[in-house]
């Protein structure tokens, strides 16, 4: 294998990603027996730089109470750090304030839009929800790139509800095969994910965007694996719902949100009800409070949700296009690994329109053996299926090793784990 | 020896390269006969597991799976092991392979537990892979879930 790279250097933004890597104090540590962290598993989830973790601590330390109640003064400034989060996270995607719902993560955030229209379907909230009820016969559309997360609550609202799933199948080289007539006047929802979590690849959002409305179908958008990498302007892509989780944007683990146009979530009845979701509660009945407080029913992840506004805040100074450039540069560099004998990239070979997410497989060595020999050299790669079988069985395979990057990650890190890959076949004799 | 090494054990790597009873066959006739198919859902590995059991004796093994080296081998040294053996010798193992799986690398105190496992006590070094413990248990988990659906437990 060639070692000739491209020194990344310093970069026409002028940013100094040594000194970004230095703001995340967990790349520091070494692991097994002194080796220093190479961590390429950050479309798992990422690291949190220094600000992300001084807000949760200064949270603690300073404003803790509840939210939305209490006349106090920490009150008010737990409900200010709060509420300037969820502004910070809107403005961060291109959304409005009251757009943004806080949820535990992205899960929760696409079964909340199910479950939502499963409430619609049984006539909860009618007559404004009607617009969400599904009828047996109508279609739900997903993609063979789908994570678990994006396929699986589909697949359960479709079994409550009549509906039918359809779904985009993946061409060779891992892309979206868009000749499939998917989208149909049945079609009621079309949910993709605006990148792949195994090949990387970018959806083409503004086509399926398109296909949806053509028939008046809602839009959901799986922005996981964008919002931490992309430039991401939900308002501007047109998608009716979208969800992301604040672990993968450097934010703190236990939220995520989801965007939902206003004039469909103040349609939208709620899914987990209790307290701080309502108006006037009586012995009998209930009336909802407006979004997004109605989708947020009992005691919120306050201190996540404030570090998730910082991290939002934080990537956004540091700018996503400079961001998505960074990780351009890295994803052709980890791209080279398919020059390396007997290694097979899943996804698409060229740089453009993808992450850098690359998955691959080594012949004659399975991806957890793949994984354990860079474990063993301080390299993190994610080893299996990645939430993501069928994609699998679509390539024929049962697990792949995936490396993924973010902005700490830097060009020594990939050229450490190339040549790493490169003996992980003689290591088991397959050479 | 590194811990890499302590893991990937030629045995171990020999028992990966040429598993033993892969290939499902069919028992011989009147033997009790169970089968059994486990995942690991993590990665997705997976081995469907075939055990004939005659007059209180594993009569044959015989199995189909796919995945990594550990669960391999792993699998094809329990074939070797346990044919031939007693049913209750076999429990006996499966407790004694769950308790060196369990060591965190230590191992077996006890020679004559290491002697009764043979080539097993090569997954010593697995154990201090806590991801990767459950890689070297799916092969047992399969033949106690056949041997179970087999009735021959309850003869």
């Amino acid at each position: 294998m060639s070692t000739d790279t491209v020194r990344l250097g310093a970069p026409p933004a002028g940013i100094d990603w040594n000194a970004v890597r230095s703001d995340f104090p967990l790349l520091g540590r070494t692991v097994r027996g002194g080796r220093p962290l190479v961590y390429l598993d950050s479309a798992a989830t990422s690291q949190k730089p220094n600000v992300v973790l001084e807000a949760e601590v200064d949270f603690y330390e300073q404003r803790n109470a509840a939210v939305h109640r209490g006349a106090h003064q920490l009150a008010e400034e737990a409900t200010e750090a709060f509420e300037n989060a969820r502004s910070a996270v809107a403005r961060f995607v291109g959304a409005d304030d009251d757009e943004i719902v806080w949820t535990s993560g992205a899960t929760a955030a696409i079964n909340l839009v199910a479950y939502a229209l499963s409430n619609a379907t049984l006539g909860r909230g009618a007559p404004a929800s009607s617009r969400f009820a599904l009828r047996p016969g109508d279609e739900i559309v997903v993609t063979e790139a789908e994570h678990h997360a994006n396929l699986v609550p589909w697949q359960e609202l479709c079994a409550r509800t009549g509906a039918v799933l359809r779904w985009f199948p993946l061409s060779d080289d891992g892309r979206l095969d868009l000749s499939a007539d998917v989208v149909t006047e049945r079609t009621r929802i079309v949910a993709f994910g605006h990148a792949s979590n195994v090949t990387g690849a970018v959806a083409p959002v503004a086509a399926l965007v398109e296909r949806a409305k053509a028939v008046g179908a809602y839009t959901v958008l799986d922005a996981c694996q964008s919002v931490p990498h992309l430039p991401v302007d939900l308002h501007a892509l047109g998608v009716d719902f979208a969800a992301f989780s604040g672990h993968k944007m450097l934010g703190p683990t236990g939220v995520g949100a989801l965007y939902g146009r206003r004039e469909l979530l103040a349609d939208m009845p709620p899914v987990t009800t209790g307290g701080s979701m309502v108006e006037v509660v009586t012995m009998a009945t209930t009336t909802y409070a407006p979004p997004p407080q109605r989708f947020e029913a009992g005691t919120q992840m306050v201190a996540q949700a404030v570090g998730m506004g910082v991290a939002a805040q934080w990537l956004g100074e540091l700018g996503m296009d400079a961001v998505a450039a960074h990780e351009r540069a890295l994803a052709a560099e980890l791209l080279k690994i398919a020059e390396i004998p007997g290694v097979r990239v899943v996804g698409p070979l060229d740089a453009v329109d993808r992450l850098a997410v690359v998955s691959f497989v080594v012949e004659g060595v399975h991806a957890h053996d793949v994984g354990q020999v860079l474990d063993d050299r301080g390299i993190a790669v994610r080893v299996g299926h990645h939430c993501a079988q069928p994609l699998h069985r679509r390539f024929g395979v049962a697990a792949t090793a995936r490396a993924s990057a973010s902005v700490y990650t830097t060009l020594d890190d990939v050229v450490t784990f190339r040549e790493a890959l490169a003996g992980v076949r003689a290591f088991f004799g397959e050479e | 020896m590194s811990a890499l090494d302590q893991m990937y054990q030629q045995v171990i790597l020999d028992h990966a390269k040429n598993p033993h009873g892969r290939g499902l066959v069919d028992a011989p006739a009147g033997d009790a006969v169970g089968e059994s198919h486990q995942v690991n859902p993590t990665c997705g590995d997976e081995v469907t597991l075939r055990v004939a059991v005659a007059d209180g004796t594993i009569d044959g093994v015989s199995w189909e799976g796919q995945g990594c080296s550990i669960s391999q081998a792993s699998t094809s040294v329990m074939t070797e092991l346990v044919t031939g053996r007693t049913l209750a010798e076999v429990a006996e193992l499966d407790g004694v392979f769950h308790r060196l799986m369990e060591s965190r690398g230590k191992g077996l105190d006890n020679e004559e537990d290491e002697d009764l496992l043979g080539d097993a006590t090569a997954f010593t070094g697995t154990s201090q892979f806590p991801a990767r413990i459950k890689c070297a248990l799916l092969g047992w988990a399969a033949l106690k879930d056949s041997l179970a659906r087999s009735g021959a437990l309850a003869s």
